[in-house]
Parts: C-alpha cells; sequence; structure tokens
C-alpha cells in the first residue's frame, strides 16, 4: 500500500484508466463467448473504441492547446482513405496480412498528420477564430475532393482522374481502388475489437504521458497564457504545430480502424461531415474539456445511448438532447459539483475498506 | 562591461510617442528602478526591452549582444526575464508546473521520451522538481507547490511570477510592479526578498514601482520617465530630490 501511495500520481491515474479498459475489454469477450452479447452491441464495440479514439485526440487540441478545431472529421477521413488505398492495392500481397494492417495504420497516421502540419503551418501563426474557420473549411473540402478522386491500378502501374473512373484507361485486368462517390469497395476487414481496444489504450497513454510532460507542460502553457510563454521562452509555433499534427495523427488511426471495419467506404456528410466532427467535439465538451478520462466515458455514452433509444423512433433525438442537457448541468451546476465531490467513488471506496479520508 | 545598454530607443502608437530617445545603462549585478506616473511609458519601455514590440529607433545590448529587434522567446533565450504589471500566471497548471515551464529550455528531454517515460523523462523531471522547488523555498511558497496556481491569494501569485521569470536562469530581471496590489507588510518582505535573489542568483533587476519611497529603499539608482521621456536618471538621493521629479509626482 506504501508503494502504491509513492507511485507518481499520472502513473496511477494510468493504470486505473487502463485497468478499466482492460475489465470492460475482458467481460466483452466473455459476453461474446457466452453468446449473452446482442448482435447490435457487438456490432458497437469497434466503432466505441475509435469514437473514443477520436475524442481523445481532439481533446489535445481543444482541450490542452485550447484551439478550436472543426475539422476532426476531415484528419479521420485522410486516415481511413489514405489506409484502405494501401490495404487495396496491395490486397493480393501484404495488405491482406496483419503486418499489412500495421502498414496501413501508421500510412493512416502519416497521411492525416501531414494534412494536420500542412495546415497548422498555415495557421496556427493567427490568431483567434481563423483555425476554427479553416479546419471547418478542410474537413468539407476533403471529403468533396475525394467524392471526385478516381485512382485505379493495373500492370502500369497507378492511374489518376478527377473526372471518372473510363478517364483511367485501365488495362483489362486493371482494378478501380478509389472510384469516387462510390469510394473504396472491399476493403480486408482488419479491425478487430482487440486490436482497437489496444489502440485505445496506446492513444490514452499518449496523450495522458504527453500532459505530464516536458512538451504537454508547454502546451498547457501556451494555453494558458500564449504572452507569458514567450516571455520565458516557450517556442509557441512549434508547440502548437506538434500538438495539432499528434492529434490529427491520431484521428488518422481511427479512420483506418473504421475503414478496415465496413465494406464499402465512401465519404458522406453523414461519417466525414461536419455533423461528425461537431459530434466529437461534443464528446470533448461533455467529458470535461481537458479530461482524457471524460473523454471516452462522453464517447462510449453518446455512441451507446442513440441507439439504445431507437424504440423511441420519431423521439430519439429529442430525448438524446435532453439527455445531453442533463450531462452538462451535471457537469458544471455547482451544486452537482460539490455532490460529486461529497459523493466520489475515492471516497466510497475508503467508507467501504473503514479508512477515513486522512489516511488516504 | 554593462549587463545591459540601451540607445535612443523609442516607438510611438499612432501619433503617440509612448518612449522616446530612452538611454539605460545598467551595470552587472545592479538594482536599478524605473519610476513614473500612470502612463508615463515604463510597461512600454518593458515591452519594448522584451522584444513585445519592435522599436521604431534604437538599439538594446544584453552583455555585450546586440538583441534588438529579436523575438520574445530569442530575447528570454538570450538571457531576458520578466514579469507583468497585470498577473499573467499559467492558470490551470499547478504552481510547481508554473516554475518547471521557467525551467523548459535548461532541462531538456524529447517529446516522445516524454510520451515513452524513457528513464531520461524520470531523471530530468527529478532534477526540474528539485530546482523549482529550491526556487519556491526562495520566494516561500514551497507549501502550495502542489496548489493550482489560480488558487493562490493576490500576493502569493505575483511572487509566483517572479519565481517562474527567475527559473529561465536570467541575466537581468525585469519586475513590472511587483508589489502592486500588496498591503504594506507584504511589500516590505517583498523587497526584502528581491534583494536576497538579487544576491542568491547573480541576476541585476530592472523594477517598475509607482511607489518613490519604496524604491528608494532598495534600488541603487533610479531612472524617472514622465511622458516617454527621461526626467531624471541617478543615485536615489539626487533623483528624488530633483524638483522636476517633485513636481512631476505632484503634479499628477
Ligand atoms: N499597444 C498600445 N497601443 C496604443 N497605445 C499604447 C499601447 N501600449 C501603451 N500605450 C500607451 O502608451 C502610454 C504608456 O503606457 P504604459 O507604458 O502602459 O505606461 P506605464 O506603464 O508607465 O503606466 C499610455 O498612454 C498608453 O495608453
Ligand atoms: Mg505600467
Amino acid at each position: 500500500m506504501k508503494k502504491w501511495n509513492t507511485i507518481n500520481k499520472s502513473t496511477r491515474n494510468n493504470i486505473i484508466t487502463i485497468g478499466v479498459i482492460v475489465v470492460i475489454y475482458a467481460v466483452c469477450q466473455l459476453m461474446i463467448a457466452a453468446g449473452a452479447m446482442s448482435n447490435l452491441m457487438q456490432g458497437l464495440l469497434v466503432p466505441l473504441c475509435y469514437y473514443s479514439i477520436l475524442a481523445i485526440s481532439l481533446n489535445l487540441t481543444v482541450g490542452i492547446l485550447g484551439e478550436l478545431s472543426l475539422g476532426h472529421a476531415g484528419f479521420m477521413c485522410v486516415g481511413a482513405f489514405a489506409g484502405a488505398f494501401f490495404s487495396k492495392s496491395t490486397q493480393n500481397g501484404i495488405g491482406s496480412s496483419f503486418v499489412g494492417f500495421l502498414i496501413a495504420l501508421l500510412l493512416g497516421a502519416i497521411a492525416a498528420a501531414l494534412f494536420g502540419a500542412l495546415i497548422g503551418v498555415v495557421v496556427l501563426r493567427l490568431r483567434g477564430d481563423y483555425l476554427a474557420i479553416v479546419t471547418l473549411a478542410f474537413g468539407e473540402i476533403i471529403k468533396n475532393v475525394i467524392n471526385v478522386l478516381y485512382i485505379g491500378l493495373d500492370g502500369k502501374g497507378f492511374h489518376f482522374s478527377m473526372k471518372d473512373s473510363e478517364a483511367l484507361n485501365l488495362e483489362e485486368n486493371g482494378t478501380i481502388i478509389i472510384n469516387g462517390a462510390k469510394g473504396i469497395t472491399g476493403t480486408p476487414k482488419h479491425t478487430t475489437f482487440t486490436i482497437a481496444a489496444l489502440l485505445l489504450i496506446a492513444a490514452y497513454l499518449i496523450i495522458s504521458n504527453l500532459i505530464h510532460s516536458r512538451s504537454g507542460r508547454a502546451i498547457q502553457a501556451i494555453r494558458d497564457n500564449r504572452i507569458a510563454a514567450e516571455s520565458v521562452g516557450i517556442d509557441i509555433t512549434g508547440f502548437k504545430l506538434l500538438a495539432f499534427t499528434l492529434s490529427a495523427a491520431m484521428a488518422g488511426v481511427a479512420g483506418v480502424l473504421y475503414s478496415h471495419n465496413i465494406s464499402t467506404l465512401v465519404a458522406t456528410p453523414k461519417n466525414f461531415g461536419y455533423n461528425m466532427s461537431i459530434m466529437i467535439l461534443v464528446f470533448v465538451v461533455l467529458g470535461g474539456i481537458g479530461n482524457i478520462r471524460g473523454s471516452i466515458i462522453a464517447a462510449v455514452i453518446l455512441t451507446l445511448l442513440p441507439e439504445y433509444l431507437r424504440f423511441l423512433q420519431d423521439y430519439r433525438m429529442l430525448i438524446y438532447a435532453i439527455v445531453l442537457i442533463v450531462i452538462m448541468i451535471f457537469n458544471w451546476n455547482p451544486t452537482c459539483i460539490a455532490w460529486r465531490k461529497n459523493h466520489s467513488l475515492r471516497d466510497i471506496l475508503h467508507s467501504l475498506t473503514g479508512k477515513n479520508k486522512k489516511e488516504a | 562591461m554593462a549587463m545591459l545598454t540601451v540607445k535612443n530607443l523609442g516607438i510611438s502608437f499612432g501619433g503617440l510617442r509612448a518612449v522616446d530617445s530612452f538611454n539605460i545603462t545598467i551595470e552587472k549585478g545592479e538594482l536599478y528602478g524605473l519610476i513614473g506616473p500612470n502612463g508615463a511609458g515604463k510597461t512600454t519601455a518593458f515591452n519594448l526591452l522584451t522584444g513585445v514590440y519592435k522599436p521604431d529607433t534604437g538599439t538594446v545590448t544584453l552583455d555585450g549582444k546586440n538583441i534588438t529587434g529579436l523575438s520574445t522567446i530569442e530575447i528570454n533565450k538570450a538571457g531576458i526575464a520578466r514579469t507583468f504589471q497585470n498577473i499573467r500566471l499559467f492558470k490551470g497548471l499547478t504552481v510547481l508546473d508554473n516554475v518547471k515551464i521557467g525551467l523548459h529550455n535548461d532541462y531538456k528531454y524529447s517529446t516522445l521520451a516524454g510520451i515513452l517515460r524513457l528513464p531520461s523523462y524520470f531523471k530530468t523531471e527529478r532534477q526540474m522538481s528539485e530546482k523549482a522547488m529550491d526556487i519556491l523555498k526562495v520566494f516561500d511558497l514551497d507549501k502550495e507547490a502542489h496548489l493550482l496556481s489560480a488558487n493562490l491569494p493576490y500576493g502569493k501569485q505575483r511572487k509566483l511570477e517572479i519565481a517562474r521569470a527567475l527559473a529561465t536562469n536570467p541575466k537581468l530581471l525585469l519586475l513590472d510592479e511587483p508589489a502592486a496590489g500588496m498591503n504594506p507588510s507584504e511589500t516590505e518582505e517583498l523587497m526584502k526578498t528581491i534583494t536576497l535573489i538579487r544576491e542568491k542568483y547573480g541576476v541585476t533587476i530592472l523594477l517598475i514601482e509607482h511607489d518613490m519611497k519604496l524604491v528608494a529603499g532598495i534600488c541603487e539608482k533610479i531612472f524617472v520617465l514622465n511622458f516617454g521621456t527621461e526626467l531624471a536618471n541617478g543615485l536615489p538621493g539626487e533623483v528624488l530630490n530633483n524638483p522636476e521629479v517633485i513636481k512631476a509626482y505632484l503634479g499628477e
């Protein structure tokens, strides 16, 4: 017990959070094995993981760096297509293997990071709301560009077109990899709940460790007071770019998980549009700005909720909205905050083990 | 060689000449006071020295190095640290972390080492914590190290700002009204701390203060600014008895 108390506080939080994720993962696997989990729920396990990763990664930009980004789904889109593009074009070779999937994940992260860095370089020097506007535009543009993008592969190599699949002039045996608005079909379904859960843990660790490190402190200093951060020699542009790029890369990984979990990948307003970006932002805001664990909890609750409210049919979104408001009040109302303090899980645990607060 | 040599420094905001022909030479280890009525251009002079504003005219030389026109970040790295008249702490971070940010450029490990928690992370973080606690002890803030800086009482927030600036290991420390809003006993204690850190860290200090008598108590030299220009400059005894200075202050 003494050892436990001397462990650095952030390490302890990491262990607790990862422990909870592992337990939930194990329970889910047991339920699946016992046939006790509905198909609906089974189908939601992977989305729960990639939504959580999206929420965590956006929290890095919004909560830790303090910049508003409204195009997070755009980075997910880039990652989804980059990863699926690789897997599809190498489907007869490495793309069909697990190593191929790891490469796809890496490529998705790199592609999204490149776009993140590109936008970052252009925008992060500016102040105010420019970032929100530009990321919003980026999200919409990337989706529309992909909808008119045609790429095919044959014996001679890759063919590109922005017109239609005919214009690719593929040989007899050639295959269309990206087919404009019809997207990419037949991406190998590599994503499993296990990989998704592992990547969620990795994402959590990356952000949580970053926050408690030298670079993470610098990022938070920029958020809290840019002028003061400059006055103590913090490289504002560099650290903003770091946070923004890392955030984009992680959204890219979530995208790869997404695209290898479905059979047909298309860029629609529903999956990569403005609404999706806002939804991820809602996860972040409701989970608590800057609260990484909260982002995961909010992503999970708000993904499960609409599914389990389907029986309400037309009233579903109404109830959803009411729940959002209730959670917001629970999070921010002073009375609720005081109540939570007095009824925290830790205190309950301590009272159960017969210890009072002082000893802990 | 002088620690700071400022020649003919000036800046205009629209039609207003906020600082004009500002000349000052500060020797190594000196404690210099910069006084003047409200709106005289004292804070603007600090902003010019630290690169927040780019001067229209003049040069700034720190310890033999021309730093005119450099960015705030580069100027801090060259050796000037400052505090702000309106407190600017990192409010979402603890007292300890505020000081650790001041140590950012002297204690390094890579972002990757931080994420992967490599040995260099643990080693450097421990060194940073020790160093930061040392500095906090000087300001009697060590007991509040793990408090959120926003939750400190006002007087201690001012002290924390000085501690953070000092953590960047500056050659020259610029303090903008460090005693503003403090009661007389807090002020007296602060002035003692300022003289103490000068001894302990061998840092040269330029200090803005509204209250002339207070400055006279601890500063070796005093510069009086009025309407952006020099009104007087020299030993406290001379400056405070200067009829022009008395007039400027009484006329306020
Ligand atoms: N960024 C700015 N833009 C326009 N005017 C400014 C700016 N900063 C300072 N001033 C003006 O310059 C003058 C000097 O201000 P300041 O340096 O803050 O005075 P002090 O610190 O001596 O009280 C004031 O008249 C102030 O209004
Ligand atoms: Mg001022």
